[in-house]
């Protein structure tokens, strides 16, 4: 028997009141790194959210390796939009991190120290070590957006469900986050992140879905992210410059 | 001296204010600031209808808990009609809100108005819910605010990371398992107890305020929350005792209008004085950094006047400029340039003699300094492929004032040297008017009139 896919999604279809926004999608993802790519309104992050049963869908369902969401819970991970949350929040960013390692603490004192270490440890990686006690209203764009990977990573899971970890991020804020994720999936992790920018699919991801409502086209970059798939996906809506550079990210 | 009575109301007010302040922060921070203003609303007409019910049944309308556990119920069925509206997605929260928040509050108006017919019920005096009426306030009340105080703040502790985890971020923490529906469910109980039980003395039109105001306050003054819950519970009990002392001491001011105006006057003394987040701070911070930024332009033309001469980098300070000439250089009126050497010099920076300037040691430091970093930007900016030397210069007009010394190295290819201008110095250069090197050029050395240092005559200014 092979192991079940870290998430495996039947028949789901979500709507937003009368809008459908998700038809009757089928996918299984492979492990490693996995790219959900398609245009603005495709349903990229509601098929996070659906899956994670934050929102509520009207048919189908979403296994995680091979287990509803309820029973794995502690291996499952998620990074929202850095903009879902209030960032003038009064917190730094190592309480930030340490709210993931609160399912594991009794519910009230301090938090424990080797607790706090762990939460260390994972804006370590992320480069953050020095900025643990910054109000995180006053880190850059790009730290917040690593410190919510780092409260990911923190969390210890085996699979980490991201909602457009790069979405307005320096080039090299980007490239540390990459590196980030690969030593993840190095480790025998997964990771399936919601992404924005066609030219760097190829170089970043061995998976892709691609999605257009309806799932266009999945499985590795070779097989799935074609000129004809990315064309179909994006529809009339991918212009001259999307196109060229989608075909660049090919060669 | 304080009496008897008025020790009570103050400790009563104090608690009240203690829990309110303590439920606030978190309500604030999870967005339910209005939610309290329903719950305080809908309240009337479960007080109205309690008093109606005990007067009916022949027993004394004026008991305190009939008419709070009348409160308890209509808050809370103010709040399921809330949720209930905006179920559907049909009616946002606010529109739900004010919908519910005024029809409650209305058919407790028209209760009372009825109530006032009845006689045994007439004499509760329910007026006094809808403005509070501490003085009304006796021991066991206050004791019954220690209790409420005592439970509010134990339970936000025990469900601190809870909570934290349900404000900052609830997707995050339902993924991870955490039950944000019973935290919020926690929550919203804490705003209906805090809520009813500050009804007697601060009343329902004004009990969100003692709510929400001590927690906006703290929210001004921290970034922590532990502190934050500190603060805004201690500015709570601040305002509960200063609003009860002072309508004990004039009696015509409903309890109720004191507290909220102490808790305002916090908040207000806050938003202006705040170290880092108020209004008057960060207008001097503005003031502080347009003037820096100034003072480095006149300088940074000071210092370039000299290499525009042919002094070169590293020799200035042995020349004097006319200051009419760096007036021009930046496009600034002379009577104004002459007031910014006039400022200069008392801060040690330029030496004037006659309408003119030179740099002191320390102005010429400064003044490196501001060139130095000025150059940093212009070249990385030419260095990435920039091919408009006066937007350049421009550009690196606007943002060297936040350079860093340490970020102007690591620009720079060679830190110790000051690099040459990438181009020419003089009156124009910072205008677009003169795009062209070669008219610049010609401008500098028409423009610059820069005669060499007078002896040590100069030193005397």
């Amino acid at each position: 028997m092979t192991t079940p896919a870290p998430l495996a999604i039947t028949h789901l279809t979500v709507a937003y009141g009368d809008k459908t926004v998700l038809w009757d999608i089928t996918w299984q993802a492979a492990p490693g790194l996995t790219a959900i790519v398609g245009p603005n309104g495709a349903g990229k992050s509601t098929l996070l959210r659906a899956a994670l049963g934050l929102i509520p869908s009207i048919a189908g369902e979403a296994r995680f390796f091979g287990r509803g969401l309820a029973e794995v819970r502690n291996r499952v991970g998620y990074l929202p939009q850095r903009a879902s949350v209030d960032w003038d929040f009064p917190a730094t960013a190592l309480d930030v991190v340490c709210m993931s390692r609160y399912p594991r603490m009794r519910w009230w004192g301090r938090v424990p120290k080797a607790e706090r270490d762990a939460a260390l440890g994972a804006l370590e990686q992320v480069g953050l070590a020095d900025l643990a006690d910054r109000q995180i209203g006053r880190l850059s764009g790009g730290q917040q957006q690593r410190v919510f990977l780092a409260r990911a990573l923190a969390q210890d899971a085996d699979l980490y469900l991201m909602d457009e970890p790069f979405a307005a991020v320096d080039a090299a804020t980007e490239q540390a986050i990459i590196a980030v994720l690969r030593r993840v999936v190095a480790s025998g992790r997964s990771v399936i992140a919601v992404h924005h920018d066609l030219s760097t699919v190829p170089s970043y991801f061995d998976q892709v879905l691609l999605l257009n409502g309806r799932a266009v086209a999945a499985g590795s970059i070779k097989s799935a992210f074609t000129p004809d798939a990315i064309a179909r996906a994006y529809g009339g809506r991918l212009n001259v410059l999307e196109q060229a550079v989608a075909e660049g990210g090919l060669r | 001296m304080l009496g008897y009575n008025t020790l009570v109301v103050l400790a009563g007010c104090a608690l009240l204010g203690l829990a309110c302040g303590t439920v606030g922060a978190f309500a604030l921070l999870r967005g339910r600031a209005l939610m309290a203003d329903a719950v305080g609303h809908a309240a009337l007409p479960g007080v109205v209808l309690a008093a109606m019910l005990v007067a009916s049944l022949g027993g004394n309308p004026r008991a305190l808990p009939p008419l709070l556990a009348g409160a308890v119920i209509a808050g809370v069925l103010g709040v399921l009609s809330v949720q209930a509206l905006t179920r559907g997605g049909r009616i946002r929260e606010d529109a739900a809100i004010a919908i519910v928040l005024s029809s409650f509050y209305a058919l407790g108006v028209a209760l009372l108005s009825h109530v006032q017919t009845i006689p045994q019920a007439a004499q509760a005096g329910l007026g006094k819910f809808i403005l509070g009426q501490a003085a009304a306030m006796r021991a066991e009340d206050a004791l019954w605010a220690g209790g409420i105080a005592a439970f509010s703040v134990l339970l936000c502790l025990i469900l601190f990371q809870r909570l934290r985890a349900a404000c900052f971020d609830p997707d995050h923490a339902r993924v991870m398992g955490l039950s944000v529906a019973r935290t919020d469910l926690a929550l919203l109980g804490l705003i209906v107890i805090v809520a009813v039980a500050g009804l007697q003395a601060v009343g329902l039109v004004l009990v969100v305020a003692l709510l929400i105001l001590p927690a906006a306050t703290a929210r001004l003054l921290t970034h922590r929350l532990p502190v934050l819950l500190l603060v805004s519970a201690s500015l709570g009990a601040l305002a509960g005792a200063l609003g009860a002392a002072a309508s004990a001491f004039e009696s015509e001011w409903p309890t109720g209008a004191a507290v909220v105006l102490a808790g305002a006057i916090f908040f207000t003394l806050a938003l202006l004085l705040a170290p880092e987040r108020g209004l008057l701070p960060e207008a001097l911070r503005r003031i502080h950094r347009r003037i820096a930024a100034t003072e480095s332009h006149f300088l940074r033309a000071a210092w370039e006047a000299q290499e525009a001469a042919g002094a070169g980098p590293g020799t200035a300070g042995d020349r004097w400029t006319p200051i009419a000439a760096l007036a021009a250089a930046r496009g600034w009126s002379e009577a104004y340039a002459a007031r910014l050497a006039l400022w200069l010099g008392l801060r040690g920076l330029v030496a004037r003699a006659e309408g003119e300037i030179h740099l002191t040691p320390r102005g010429a430091a400064a003044a490196r300094r501001a060139v130095r970093a000025h150059r940093a930007v212009e070249l990385h900016l030419l260095g990435l492929g920039a091919t408009d030397i006066a937007g350049a210069d421009r550009l690196a007009d606007l943002v060297e004032h936040g350079l860093p010394a340490e970020m102007a190295t690591r620009l720079l290819a060679e830190p110790s040297a000051l690099p040459q201008s990438p181009h020419a110095l003089g009156p124009g250069a910072f205008s677009s008017q003169a795009d062209t090197l070669g008219d610049s050029e010609n401008a500098t050395r028409q423009n610059f009139i820069v005669r060499p240092l007078r002896g040590r005559e100069a030193d005397g200014h």
